[in-house]
């Protein structure tokens, strides 16, 4: 062997060259990303903020949502919503066909790279996706007015934080799962659905029944979503709250990296 | 003897119940070309995922270049190319763009991985086709490539799972080709199949597998010389009489063989015993003499054929 392998430097950086794999095939979408990306949110600014939100207003001004203009107001989630599903778009595909479909992650594997490094190889590139996918809504926020530059700017960070919690749990179950079609389905009807509706994205989460609300107590988006509101619009959540939700995306993130890390090692060991 | 690049002591995997490789040893000396020949389910995929450090065994020990692969995984792996039954090319990149990424993962500087390319297109008689999508391969084309891919980082052992399965046997015949070359370089190549024309054509040594067992090991000539005749006479009487006729055939030889559609007799001289069942008046329908293959020799060690 003289081709001048370095496996300390391999075992350093591995999980950036599966990084770099990975953006290398999305830039292969571009296209559909984009137009996605930037679809998406025009939908959602055009629809809620002329139809809904004029409606909304009509019916109770803003009290019901602290002073604050009501696309505005949902404008936190909708970007969190951008980051999650950007991220799970990039860590549910990819992994089940490198496992399954293509078998691309045993590729990987036959190299020094390890079982470990493809897993956050691949999440690091879904991060990539969702600071992109959440660029791109933070700019049509500001080109319709909807929040002004200065410390509205913190919405991103934070919405990629909801995301990365939600796509680390998302990886493992990707590489846990072994029947896709069923996971989907669920994953579709029964996670994002009445995650996107329950996480008082449209409405704050106290206003829902009590028993309904702890569907927004597990979910990351209606964590991001209370940060965003606070730190764009001062929403008066107290700082107690505040790190509160910001442990519980941490925690989500940490947790859900190290199970996936695990699997995907024990998955190509098998 | 130098120290052998592979050695296998007790080797053992289990899948809950089921044992897929059930206590084997073997070694693998440097510039040679090992083979693992048996049918399928034999345990010789497990085996080789086993030797290519990416999969754990049940029990046994083995040591690739001095290191437990267990242990130390990426550095074994650092050493080999491996090729795997099934074609895990990226479909969505070129041919050139597969190699590239592939020699990234060994951490390999674009400077090197680029003339490489170059050397392994040529390599892999794929040389037009480099900025082609790989999904638009053909099966030959794309386990070509596979073997190309698995020589990016210049590994020290080649693992081979079934190179040529599948494949039509003009493209069987170009890949014999290019693994003899790489055979003549000195590269140290084990592989596995259950075609005994490949073993006999690839394998300087092989092992027969059956059900996780290694069940005789020697060179081709060797073990064909240890289990079976110089020579086979394959004689046919129409199926409903190969069994009538079986006692009398059975007298004329040194050992037979009733398959269903035929009777295989082991002798020094087919040509001579072709000769005494004509005088006996038994005059097959058709009648063929050739030499003792592994195929005898796998029938001779296990009462069945390779390939069911």
């Amino acid at each position: 062997m003289n081709a001048g392998i370095d496996v300390p430097t391999i075992q350093r950086f591995g999980a950036l060259y599966i990084a770099s794999a990975r953006l290398k095939s999305m830039s292969k979408w571009r296209t559909i990303i984009a137009a996605v990306d930037i679809g998406n949110p025009l939908f959602y600014l055009i629809a809620v903020g002329i139809g809904i939100g004029v409606l909304v207003e009509q019916g109770s001004g803003t009290s019901g949502t602290n002073g604050i203009k009501y696309i505005a107001f949902i404008a936190p989630a909708l970007l969190a919503n951008t980051a999650i599903t950007g991220i799970m778009d990039e860590t549910v595909f990819p992994t089940i066909e490198g496992f399954k479909w293509r078998k691309l992650f045993f590729a990987q594997n036959s190299t020094p790279i390890t079982g470990r490094q493809i897993a956050i190889g691949v999440y690091l590139a879904a991060l990539c996706r969702a600071i992109f996918s959440v660029s791109v809504y933070y700019i049509l926020l500001l080109a319709f007015d909807v929040v002004n530059f200065g410390i509205s700017i913190l919405l991103m960070p934070i919405a990629v934080l909801g995301g990365g919690g939600f796509g680390a749990l998302m990886l493992f179950a990707a590489a846990k799962i072994e029947k896709e079609d069923q996971f989907f389905n669920i994953l579709g009807r029964l996670v994002i659905m009445p995650m996107f509706l329950f996480s008082g994205t449209f409405f704050p989460l106290t206003s829902m029944p009590i028993y309904l609300q702890p569907i927004g107590w597990i979910s990351p988006l209606w964590h991001a979503t209370e940060l965003g509101r606070e730190a764009a619009f001062d929403y008066g959540i107290s700082s107690t709250m505040v790190i509160v939700h910001l442990t519980f995306l941490i925690t989500m993130l940490v947790t859900g990296l190290t199970l996936a890390t695990r699997q995907f090692e024990k998955r190509l060991a098998k | 003897m130098s120290k052998p690049l592979i050695s296998v002591r007790g080797l053992t995997k289990k899948f809950g119940d089921f044992t897929a490789v059930a206590g084997i040893d073997f070694d693998v000396a440097k510039g040679e070309s090992f083979g693992l020949l048996g049918p399928n389910g034999a345990g010789k995929s497990t085996t080789m995922r086993i030797l290519a450090a990416t999969s754990t065994r049940t029990s046994g020990t083995v040591e690739i270049l001095d290191k437990d692969p267990e242990q130390f995984g990426p550095l074994v792996r650092a050493h080999l190319g491996v090729v795997p039954q099934q074609d895990n090319l990226d479909g969505e990149l070129t041919v050139s763009e597969n190699l590239y990424i592939y020699g990234r993962y060994f951490g390999l500087s674009k400077k090197f991985i680029k003339g490489k390319i170059e050397e392994l297109l040529e390599f892999a008689q794929l040389e037009e086709k480099r900025d082609v999508k790989v999904e638009a391969l053909s099966g030959g084309m794309k386990r070509r490539l596979t073997i190309a891919r698995g020589l990016v980082s210049e590994p020290d052992i080649l693992l081979l799972d079934e190179p040529t399965t599948g494949l039509d046997p003009q493209a069987r015949h170009i890949l014999w080709d290019r693994l003899f070359r790489l055979k003549e370089q000195g590269v140290t190549l084990v592989l596995t199949t259950h075609f005994m024309d490949e073993a006999e054509q690839l394998c300087d040594r092989l092992v027969v597998m059956d059900n996780g067992a290694i069940m005789a090991e020697g060179s081709p000539s060797g073990l064909i010389k240890q289990y079976s005749s110089k020579e086979v006479l394959e004689v046919r009487f129409g199926s409903d009489r190969n069994k009538e006729v079986a006692p009398q055939l059975a007298t004329m030889c040194e050992r037979m063989e009733t398959l269903p559609d035929r009777v295989l007799m082991y002798t020094e001289d087919g040509e001579a015993l072709l000769e005494q069942i004509m005088q006996a008046k038994l005059h097959p329908t058709t009648s063929l003499v050739r030499r003792s293959s592994l195929e005898d020799v796998f029938l001779r060690l296990t009462g069945r054929t390779l390939i069911e």
